[in-house]
């Protein structure tokens, strides 16, 4: 296949899909397997683009046919493509998810074309070479997403939806603003371009000061700190598989812009840069799980969760070693794994026991022994034990950040991690050991009953989860040939001149 | 609120409207003009019949729902792009056939037309999407 068709893809596939689903929007049958099926296209899709990438090197694209740094390139490098193949995965697997969960109101108001026009900003975020289509992607991404969270329209989710969409409209501003410097300060936005113009300017704290607008625009996107305070305000109001949908995705993307414009553009005084990367780093992790640790709210605990992980993603872009930052990839990939599959397991216990509420919850393991099993594997690998995804994501890390003697952050990173197997635990016990309030009672607890056998709507509930949990488990038997590739991914990120020939190539 | 002096002058405006839509869609394949400026037009077009006479007969006259609108301008400007992929060139480049036609000239079409059509169509879809629902309320 040619590149240019399979670095198109990723995008067209999604556009295609939510158009179709739009052309059937009468009716909900034909738009729930046009949806699977242009999520599972989308996923090979991205298995494609990363073979591809491995073997090739980075892939590029002209769209319209117009040169770079005059038009808009589209590039898939090996992080790209990873970005973009766990795109696929989550869409895939949220997509099926669906199927049992969403409710019929919500179906027919286009749930499922606005899914496919938030992957298409997602997909399109993660291969765009230009900081001003990467704007217009972020824009895609946010009306949609938007949309998604107040579908439905009850009273919380408005109230998540404006709060969302104040603060990410902010940020937008911001880049919007940043971009216009950054225009003025090389006069080209094309990510390559500038990465070639801005390393031999004679005033780098300007360009530095630029970065730090970025920093702050990626950040509110990202949720680090302290500017996260939208992220749990808003992601427990949608339906769970909106929830898990974009808590896999959006913040990923802020975090990949922020390792982009990190190691390709603003690379100039990364002694200065970078260590305020590291205290934001720290600060986020420590923060978030302080966050989640006084929640007793599923879903809201789990939102906490997602901030404190983002610190971990953001400490190996800090250090800006190979295995620092390959460890970093590894986290951002385990935690869209796990993250999802711990949403989607909170959402079959909220369809069993109708509460998110752990104080209400309760007798999960009693009665239904394989929910709970599915639950603990993603829990601790998110909390980091062997032989889970987690744990070898945060070998990798510490590892990383011990090489170079960054001592502190680890210390920070391990006492944090101590702290989520504590509210790990905290679910596993309220949730799943102890008694729920109605069988202290003496009456049995809410949907027993429940799952008699394998229906339709079963498999649509747990194929997904049984996918995530066993590649969470996948990731931790097969951690060797996973982190080589994710090194030579970070090799590839930490030279940024190998994009910028691809991209520039030789011409003068 | 019916008012006999703008619905006679709605019934000849809007096909003048209509018709001027398209010259603009046309006229924008080199000067300025395009898909975009000529789907306002005829939005406003349709708009002013919603104003004149009523919702209804607005949706009646304007043949299907906005939403499918919306979707069929989609798939022909995305699918615009898709021609010069089957064609090993990259997503959205556009490809053009010159051909003489006697007695009119040289023409040269593209499948950019393709695209400004289905740029035309989802404007004028998101445009009545908006006007529509909330004259509805």
């Amino acid at each position: 296949m040619s590149h240019d068709l399979l670095v198109a893809l990723p995008i067209v596939i999604p556009l295609a899909t939510g158009v179709i689903a739009l052309l059937f929007y009468d009716s909900r049958d034909s738009q729930r397997v046009i949806s699977v099926i242009g999520s599972a296209a989308l996923l090979l899709a991205g298995i494609a683009l990363l073979m591809t990438a491995r073997a090739d090197g980075i892939l590029v694209t002209e769209m319209g046919g117009w040169p770079p740094p005059f038009g808009i390139n589209f590039v898939a490098d090996l992080f790209s493509s990873l970005m973009v193949l766990m795109t696929g995965l989550i869409a895939f697997t949220v997509s099926v998810y669906s199927l049992a969960t969403m409710d019929p109101r919500r179906e027919s108001f286009g749930y499922y074309p606005l899914f496919h026009i938030l992957l298409m900003g997602i997909t399109g975020s993660f291969l765009t070479g230009d900081m001003f289509n990467l704007f217009v992607w972020f824009e895609v991404m946010l009306i949609s997403s938007f949309v998604l969270i107040a579908l439905g329209g009850e009273r919380p989710q408005l109230e998540g939806a404006i709060k969302y969409v104040a603060l990410n409209l902010i940020s937008s501003a911001i880049l919007l603003g940043a971009i216009g410097l950054l225009y003025g300060l090389a006069g080209t936005l094309n990510m390559a371009d500038l990465g070639m113009k801005l390393q031999d300017v004679d005033e780098p704290w300007l360009v530095t000061t630029v970065g730090m607008l970025f920093l702050v625009s990626f950040g509110i996107k990202a949720a680090v700190f302290p500017m996260f305070f939208w992220l749990p305000a808003s992601y427990h109001t949608p339906p769970i598989a909106v929830t898990a949908l974009i808590a896999a995705l959006l913040s990923k993307v802020g975090i990949y812009a922020l390792v982009r414009a990190f190691t390709l553009i603003f690379t100039q005084e990364t002694s200065y840069t970078h260590q305020i990367l590291l205290v934001v780093a720290g600060l986020t992790m420590i923060t978030g799980v302080l966050g989640a640790v006084a929640q007793y709210e599923v879903r809201k605990l789990l939102s906490f969760h997602i901030i404190s992980q983002i610190g971990y993603m953001l400490v190996g872009l800090a250090i800006l070693s190979p295995l620092a930052l390959a460890g970093s990839i590894f986290y951002i990939i385990h935690n869209m794994v796990t993250k999802t599959n711990l949403f989607l397991i909170s959402g079959v216990a909220f369809r069993l026991q109708g509460t998110y509420e752990l104080k209400k919850l309760g007798s999960l393991y009693r009665y239904h022994p394989w929910v709970s099993s599915l639950f603990f594997v993603s829990a601790m690998a998110l909390a980091g034990m062997p032989p889970f995804s987690g744990f070898f994501a945060k070998l990798t890390l510490v590892r990383g950040s011990l090489e170079l003697e960054h001592y502190a952050i680890v210390a920070v990173a391990l006492l944090t991690s101590l702290l989520t197997l504590f509210s790990m635990t905290k679910i596993w016990t309220e949730g799943y050991w102890t008694p729920s309030p109605a069988e202290e009672e003496g009456k049995l607890p809410p949907g027993v009953d429940e799952f008699p056998g394998w229906t339709r709507n079963m498999v649509a509930m747990f194929l997904p989860i049984i996918i995530l949990a066993s590649l969470s488990v996948g990731m931790g038997i097969l951690a060797q040939p996973v982190i080589s590739l994710l090194v030579e991914t970070a090799e590839q990120l930490l030279d940024p001149s190998l994009y910028i020939e691809s991209v520039i190539g030789d011409e003068p | 609120m019916k008012s006999l002096i703008l619905q006679t002058a709605t019934r000849s405006l809007v096909a003048v409207l209509l018709l001027f839509s398209i010259f603009l869609l046309l006229r924008g394949h080199d000067e300025p003009g395009g898909g975009f400026i000529g789907g306002l037009v005829a939005a406003a077009a349709f708009a002013l019949y919603a104003i004149a006479f009523d919702v209804a007969s607005t949706r009646r006259m304007l043949g299907m729902r906005p939403q499918m609108m919306i979707a069929i301008g989609l798939a022909m400007a995305g699918g615009s792009g898709v021609i010069s992929l089957l064609a090993s060139r990259p997503y959205l480049e556009h490809l053009w056939y010159h051909t003489d036609i006697p007695g009119f000239g040289e023409i040269h079409l593209g499948t950019f037309l393709l695209f400004d059509i289905g740029v035309f169509l989802v404007v004028i879809g998101v445009t009545l999407l908006v006007i529509l629902t909330l004259s509805e309320e």
